[in-house]
């Protein structure tokens, strides 16, 4: 046992001396494995982290909402309608909700209005995300202007600045007093935006939606796991994309890794029939190329896997957030909670170390099964 | 004694490049003994050389080391004899470049499980043997033709082989160095290695060194017996 640990450390002392040799290829080598890697890894746990934390949130998002369509389009929803709804068996609450949208045409940004339940702003009042609040360089106790529904501008004092903890939620938000949305927006004092409900019992979300409809035939009710299932699908949509995209620079991986590993140069042959000659065994060989084929292999995948968990938990993503989050200027700084998958990590070990160092053996074998003698002409 | 019978070594067999470099090569070699091959170049030294140390395997014929009929040994057993057995000296010296000569001299070790502490001790005995400890750090590709050659020689030596094979040692190295050689396998031969040169150069097979001379050419011994 000590005899072929020994033997094992004396390759493993060739191979790092031999991979020294060769500082500009393996160099070069690494850096572009471990970029791939960095750039998988990355899509992967800012993937998996973001779609976890919006569903952390959207856990708190209402069990049905109900808005009002006409002919397929969305209008506003009477207060009339909760009364009726209120009395459909197992329907515990219906609130009614005011938000919208509003766009910055100064900033080329959207804004998020909404008027709160709880701890609503007096009129004149508002409280703004941190987005809003850094592109508009505007902060607690500053008057802010926007324009109304009907041209006129509105003036708002600043009440204070949201948390930062929800970004992916807050960023863009304002929230605004009853009186404020409904003068700004125009929408009547007997109309809501939606309807939302609270339902006693999740099994029979679909049922009462169904008799919503039949209620009020013009209402269309949303159940709380379609909202969830569209996040999920946006999300996985997005990332989807940008694994696309990177999908190419992995194949450009593949056949430069391949390109370097299969074609072993003719001092590379030369040098496997000296050892050869000097009495070195086929297997000798191979281990060495494995050790070396490892260690590269390795090394480029802890550092990818550092660099992008650095990336996406201590560095907000930098690279590719603005892909993967939200379609307005105002992109959320937060920083996700860091949570890794290691079946994503499994599968990227599995799809870039192991074939590249099958792929580093397999041309050494071929040259190493090849007389020792060709050295010697 | 190594006996070659009936050696013949045909390369690319039943292709048009089909190529026989030795031919019906029957040989004997004395233990202990300096033999040399002497021929031109294509004569099939070489070839013979790398048969006779276990580097490659005859078309036909058989390769006896001792009593021990080993032509037909796997491909393991051969490496094992050819390391234990054999060293070898190249005629390009065949260093790795880019390795230092300390790790030049040991890689010959390196499949074995000697302790390492032990295997640099034995390696710097050997490089001191040639006056080279002083370049034990040194890269072989900063060495002059010379300290490359005995680095060579050193490395085929880190095994304890009794038997030199040195394909034509001298054809890199001008006429001082050459004799600096001889003088190194006189020495070595004086230990009671056998030594088996093959070369085209007088300084070696006129050498008073040589016990036997095989003059080889097209393949085929055309005479062979001690000295003149």
């Amino acid at each position: 046992m000590r005899d072929a640990l020994e033997r094992q450390r004396h390759i493993l002392d060739f191979t790092i001396a031999s991979l020294l040799r060769r500082k500009g290829k393996n160099g070069s080598l690494l850096a572009v494995y471990t970029l791939i890697i960095f750039i998988l890894a990355s899509v992967l746990f800012f993937t998996h982290a973001l779609k976890r934390e919006a569903t952390e949130v959207l856990r708190e998002t209402p069990e049905i909402i109900v808005q009002r369509t006409m002919t397929g389009r969305y209008q506003p929803i009477p207060l009339a309608y909760a009364d009726r709804i209120r009395d459909i068996r197992g329907v515990i609450t219906v609130q009614p909700r005011l938000w919208g949208y509003y766009y910055d045409g100064n900033f080329l940004a959207n804004y998020t209005l909404v008027v709160p339940r709880e701890d609503p702003p007096e009129p004149g009042k508002i409280d703004i995300g941190s987005g809003i609040s850094r592109i508009r360089e505007a902060y607690p106790g500053d008057i802010i202007g926007f324009t109304g529904h009907d041209g006129k501008p509105r003036n708002f004092s600043i009440r204070k600045i949201l948390s930062d903890e929800s970004q992916l939620i807050s960023a863009d938000l304002i929230l605004i007093s009853e009186a404020d949305y409904r003068d700004f927006s125009g929408i009547s004092a007997d109309q809501a935006t939606d309807l939302v409900l609270r339902v006693r019992n999740p099994k029979e979300y679909t049922t009462i939606a169904e008799k919503i409809t039949r209620l009020l035939p013009d209402s269309r009710p949303i159940v709380r796991t379609e909202i969830l299932r569209t996040y999920d699908a946006v999300f996985s949509w997005r990332s989807g994309l940008v694994i696309v995209i990177f999908s190419a620079a992995a194949l450009a991986f593949v056949i430069f890794a391949w390109d370097k590993a299969t074609g072993l140069s003719a001092e590379e042959r030369r040098e496997i029939g000296i050892l050869k000659a000097v009495g070195w065994e086929t297997s000798d060989v191979l281990q060495m190329k494995f050790w070396e084929g490892s260690a590269i292999s390795l090394t480029a995948f802890l550092l990818g896997m550092i660099l992008a968990y650095a990336h996406v938990f201590f560095a907000s993503s930098f690279l590719f957030a603005p892909v993967l989050k939200g379609w307005s200027t105002l992109y959320p700084q937060f920083r996700l909670v860091p949570y890794v998958n290691f079946g994503h990590v499994a599968a990227i070990f599995f799809l870039t170390v192991v074939p590249y160092t099958v792929t580093t053996i397999v041309p050494s074998w071929r040259a190493a099964t090849i007389d020792p003698d060709a050295v010697m002409r | 004694m190594i006996s070659a019978r009936d050696i013949t070594k045909t390369f690319n067999a039943g292709k048009p490049n089909e190529f026989t470099a030795v031919s019906e090569v029957t040989l004997a070699i004395d233990f202990h003994r300096v033999t040399i091959l002497k021929g031109p170049s294509g004569s099939g030294k070489t070839t013979l050389l790398g048969i006779v140390g276990c580097m490659s395997r005859p078309t036909s014929g058989r390769i006896f080391l001792g009593e021990r009929e080993i032509t037909s040994l796997p491909e393991r057993f051969l490496t094992d004899i050819r390391r234990r057995t054999f060293g070898f000296i190249f005629q390009q010296f065949n260093l790795i470049k880019g390795l230092t000569v300390l790790d030049n001299v040991m890689t010959p070790a390196y499949p074995t499980s000697e302790r390492f502490p032990s295997l640099r001790k034995r390696a710097l005995e050997t490089l001191a043997l040639f006056n080279l400890e002083h370049k034990a750090d040194a890269k072989v590709e900063w060495l002059s033709g010379g300290e490359a050659q005995r680095t060579a020689i050193a490395r085929s030596l880190i095994n304890n082989p009794s038997i030199i094979i040195a394909d034509e040692p001298t054809a890199h190295l001008d006429t001082k160095l050459s004799h600096e050689f001889m003088a190194i396998m006189r020495r070595l031969k004086g230990e009671g290695k056998t030594i088996i040169l093959s070369s085209h150069d007088p300084i070696v097979y006129d050498s008073d060194l040589a016990d036997s001379v095989v003059e080889m050419r097209d393949g085929r011994i055309v005479s062979s017996g001690p000295r003149p």
